[in-house]
């Protein structure tokens, strides 16, 4: 429950963190740190458009996909405390959930019969679809480490001794980190602030949304870099008490935003077509920290 | 007793009835006959199911030896899964075949075949003598065969239904050596002498008796390198029939293979790491493939072989828990395989019955001409959309409780296993999720390009949502897919006494405390699915009321400042997976055309891709090309005189009166000689 009210409390001040620091370093003072919440309400507030092409799908994936989001967060805990939901496995739950959104979300974009939405979509699909085995692996590996298939208690006995162990924790924050930039369209896979239609990935699914709907799907990518923040977060928080691990959470979620915003500020993009490759190497990194765990349990000896 | 002899007069009443009637009652008859034949099976399957094992024997022939019935649990399980898809897709083709009413004698035969189907599929599920199992096998080939070609007027539904003659009696020919081996050595028929000969023998006798089943088995799965039938017949067919092949006749491949790790004391390690292998293989080049296909049936049954490699990973896992006597990861990956298959038939079928009402209203099956469907077919269109979900294995149905039990197989097999295991373990873990984004893609392909968007082409004339004769059973499906999706412990319990049968191969311990472990976090997932979809309905209903409030604008989608949208510039299916195809092409072999647009006046530009099988290609195609170009040197032989065929027969028969007496002469030449 603390997890879930705290990543919802994150998400509000996320985008605009990012947002200032990439101002700051571009020498420019900035919008304020709740800019983007603003313009969430006023998108909340405001009557929508329509295309005529357009049949259900589109009016109902953006719910769908803000609701799996929440569900999804839920499932997150915090050090020792449980999220909402818990059970043997639910990572695989958790990152199912995230399925359905992207799959309808996906579904809304070809619904418009556009010619660039599907674009969008196919490239959302195939880059999230590559970026999925990395996850699990990773996931498998902590299991194997710790013996437990579960958020919860693989977090809270994740432990950072050896030396090995040091470097699977920055291996796994920067799997973690890179699918979090894959899941949210951010640089290097995809910059949100182009603006040609061809060369946008995330942007350009959802040109057709607006209003209430497109509200929901910008708070959805705010919340979702709560999310993944948080699990960051809980690689580092092992067995804490409450009054440490809070600041620790929102520490790392700082630092996360502040690096994202530096990022975006200082790389380029990919390009679009070598993307694909990019993502599959994360699987290799994961492989990687798998290599870690067996060197840790001893099985190469 | 009085159940097998009721089961056999209603087959033969049936068969000899409908040849005599109208049409409209040859359908009746034979909707009849099948609800019959499935609920007299039912009543034995369901008592195995709940612990009563039936056991029966028959005197059979002096050929035979006596004929075993045996139902127990597994049986028991298969045979309802046949039952219920067989029922729905009576119903359904009840509907589906008013199209073709003027056809009156293939209606016959069509009738008189899908009957004899699945009662040989059920013979299958029970009989216990190798060559009356056979008999059954081959009768299931031959009504199948006879189902698939329905269309026989057109060229390409005779070759692929010739080319699954051929294949499938590939598969019984493996098979009949198996049993044959068998029946050698112990000098019994009876699939006990199948556990006697290999429990005698040494473990690798074991293994190879397994392999030789496994392949056979495997044809008619449809595990990689030996699917090749599979996506020719399967578009081919009419919807109900590909609905049922890959519902259940694929299905009875893995019963197969199934009773045989239940017969076969043998290496369960290796044997474990091998289908483990096939099945991830299997399971990638699926749905590599179906992405890429343009007709939707063909598309479909590319992901039926998909499906059996999700299966296969299940049983694979479990084979490895057997073998290493780890009951939780036996439990899980079977349950996971069995519950799979149950559902793989529930949301196939529904895709096919629902391909079918594509075909009916649109009168084509090519991707890239529909679109649009949604509107004018919305029962069809939610209907599609479930299962497309479904098979993805996304939350909240039941192809997700199936997958969820084989991961939970896959992490609980990472628990102190050694290095070879592991990376089995690692393949699954990155074919998995592999497959799931795959398929994901590819379905999202599918339902947007079918239903979404508008028409790509204009058709003669409106598309019109099915009748609800057809959309009857498609819920009745639907209902089941929801139900194991929001209440998968129910099932996980029905599951109990099929999975006993292969943890007690390690323990005779009964049902396992695993499995209430198993069913408690089941349950869970059921739970907070419903959670999933209560929350996405609250945040619609939100939605829904504050937007009430506000102004909506009808408008035309976003052109870049076009404001003439048509319906040439939407994005199509292939371009929807270009950037896969393009990452994917050495995999994969695709037959591309293109007609690039040049200089200042252009003419017709253009693009052509048509996918083929780079398996069917090396291991049919090349060696079939070959053995043509062998028998070909002898074309000289066949000059069309039909004084040389005179010839040949003289010579023949000489041969064969001489070439003994010559033998018989030489052999007291060498006794005179060595005498001497």
């Amino acid at each position: 429950m603390i997890s879930f009210i705290l990543i919802i409390l994150t998400s509000l001040f996320f985008s605009g963190i990012i947002i200032r620091t990439k101002s700051r370093t571009s020498g420019r003072k900035g919008p304020g740190l709740f800019q983007p919440v603003k313009d969430i309400i006023r998108l909340f507030k405001k009557g929508a458009v329509y295309s005529k092409t357009t049949s259900f799908i589109f009016q109902a994936a953006p719910s769908i996909y803000y609701a799996s989001i929440l569900m999804a967060i839920m499932v997150i805990p915090l050090g020792e405390y449980r999220g909402i939901i818990s059970f043997e496995g639910d990572f695989v739950f958790f990152a199912y959930l995230l399925g359905v959104g992207k799959f309808f979300m996906i579904l809304a974009a070809l619904d418009t019969g556009s010619s660039f939405e599907g674009m969008g979509a196919s490239r959302e699909a195939l880059f999230s679809m590559f970026a999925e085995p990395a996850f699990f692996i990773l996931m498998g590996s902590f299991a194997l480490l710790t013996g437990h298939t579960s958020f919860q208690e693989i977090f809270a006995s994740l432990h950072f001794g050896s030396y090995i162990s040091y470097i699977l924790g920055v291996l796994a924050t920067l799997v973690l980190a890179m699918i979090a930039m894959v899941e949210n369209s951010r640089m290097p896979f995809d910059d949100p602030k182009t603006h040609l239609e061809l060369t946008m990935v995330h942007e350009v699914m959802i040109l057709d949304n607006s209003g209430f709907d497109l509200g929901l799907i910008l708070h959805a990518t705010n919340l979702k870099f709560g999310m993944y923040g948080a699990l960051i977060a809980n690689l580092f928080m092992g067995s804490f008490p409450l009054y440490l691990t809070i600041p620790i959470f929102l520490g790392i979620q700082l630092l996360f935003a502040v690096s994202i915003g530096l990022l975006e500020s200082f790389t380029a993009r990919f390009r679009m077509n070598h993307n694909a490759q990019y993502i599959l190497a994360l699987s290799s990194v994961s492989l990687l920290i798998f290599l870690g765990v067996l060197l840790m349990l001893g099985q190469f000896s | 007793m009085a159940i097998i002899a009721a089961f056999i007069v209603v087959i033969l009443l049936a068969v000899a009835l409908i040849p005599w009637m109208n049409v409209l009652w040859k359908g009746v008859i034979t909707v009849a006959a099948v609800c019959v034949l499935a609920l007299l099976s039912s009543i034995i399957a369901a008592g195995a199911l709940s612990g009563n094992h039936f056991e029966q024997l028959f005197r059979g022939s002096a050929i035979t030896g006596p004929i075993p019935v045996r139902v127990d649990a597994l049986s028991g399980f298969f045979m309802l899964i046949i039952n219920f898809t067989f029922i729905t897709g009576a119903f359904y083709g009840l509907q589906y075949m008013k199209a073709y009413r003027k056809q009156s004698t293939d209606i016959s035969l069509h009738g008189i075949s899908f009957i004899l189907a699945q009662a040989s599929l059920l013979a299958i599920c029970v009989l216990q003598n190798s060559i009356a199992f056979l008999i059954a096998w081959e009768i299931m080939a031959l009504s199948s065969f006879i189902l698939i070609i329905f269309e026989h007027g057109k060229r390409e539904t005779i070759k692929a239904g010739i080319n699954f003659l051929i294949q499938s009696h590939i598969c019984i020919m493996l098979l009949t050596l198996a049993f044959i081996w068998v029946a050698m050595k112990k000098d019994s028929y009876d699939f006990r002498a199948i556990t006697l000969f290999t429990a005698s023998g040494s473990l690798l006798t074991g293994v190879a008796l397994f392999l030789c089943f496994f392949m056979g088995f495997a044809i008619k799965a449809g595990f990689v390198p030996f699917h090749t039938w599979l996506p020719y017949a399967h578009p081919a067919a009419p919807a109900h029939i590909s609905g049922i092949m890959s519902g259940v006749i694929i299905k009875i491949g893995i019963y197969g293979i199934l009773r045989m790790l239940l017969l076969i004391r043998c290496d369960y390690l290796l044997v474990g790491y091998i289908i483990l292998f096939v099945a991830v293989i299997t399971g990638i080049y699926g749905v590599m493939l179906a992405i890429v296909q343009h007709n939707l049936k063909r598309l479909l049954a590319y992901h039926s072989i998909e499906n059996i490699g999700i299966i296969g990973i299940g049983i694979g896992l479990g084979c490895i828990g057997i073998g290493k006597e780890n009951n939780v990861l036996t439990f899980l990956g079977f349950a996971g395989a069995l519950l799979h298959t149950l559902n793989h038939s529930l949301f196939k079928s529904l895709l096919f019955y629902g391909a079918g009402n594509v075909y009916q209203s649109a009168h084509t099956m090519d991707i890239e001409k529909l679109g649009g469907l949604g509107k004018r077919m919305p029962h069809s269109s939610v209907l599609f959309l479930v299962a497309s979900l479904a098979i993805c294995g996304l939350p909240p149905f039941n192809g997700f409780v199936s997958e969820f039990l084989i991961y939970k197989g896959v992490f609980s097999g990472l628990q102190g296993s050694d290095k070879l295991l592991l990376s089995g373990i690692v393949g699954a873990l990155f074919g998995l999720p592999l497959i799931g984004g795959l398929a994901m893609l590819c379905f999202t392909k599918a339902y947007g390009t079918v239903f979404l968007g508008r028409a790509r082409h204009a058709p003669d004339q409106l598309p019109r949502e099915a009748g609800a004769g057809k959309l009857i059973p498609m819920y009745a499906v639907l209902l089941l897919i929801i139900g194991i999706g929001l209440f998968p412990q129910i099932f996980i319990t029905a599951l109990d006494r099929p999975l006993a049968l292969f943890t007690g191969i390690n323990s005779t311990a009964g049902l396992l405390p695993e499995a209430g472990s198993a069913g408690n976090t089941i349950s869970q997932v059921g739970t907070w699915a419903l959670l999933f979809l209560l929350l996405a309905g609250l945040v619609f209903w939100i939605r829904k009321k504050i937007t009430a409030l506000k102004p909506v604008t009808p408008g035309n989608t976003w052109g870049c400042g076009y404001t003439g949208p048509v319906e040439k510039m939407q994005y199509t299916a292939s371009s929807f997976i270009r950037s896969y195809r393009k990452l994917a092409e050495p995999l994969l072999l695709i037959h591309k055309k293109k007609k690039e647009i040049k200089e200042v006046f252009p003419g017709d530009g253009g693009q052509e891709t048509h996918p083929y099988d780079k398996a069917e290609a090396w291991l049919i195609d090349y060696p079939l090309q070959r053995l043509k170009g062998f028998f070909n040197r002898f074309t000289f032989l066949q000059n069309g005189n039909l004084q040389f065929y005179i010839l040949y027969g003289v010579v023949f028969i000489t041969l064969v009166l001489i070439v003994p007496l010559v033998a018989d002469y030489l052999l007291s030449l060498v006794k005179f000689l060595n005498k001497l």
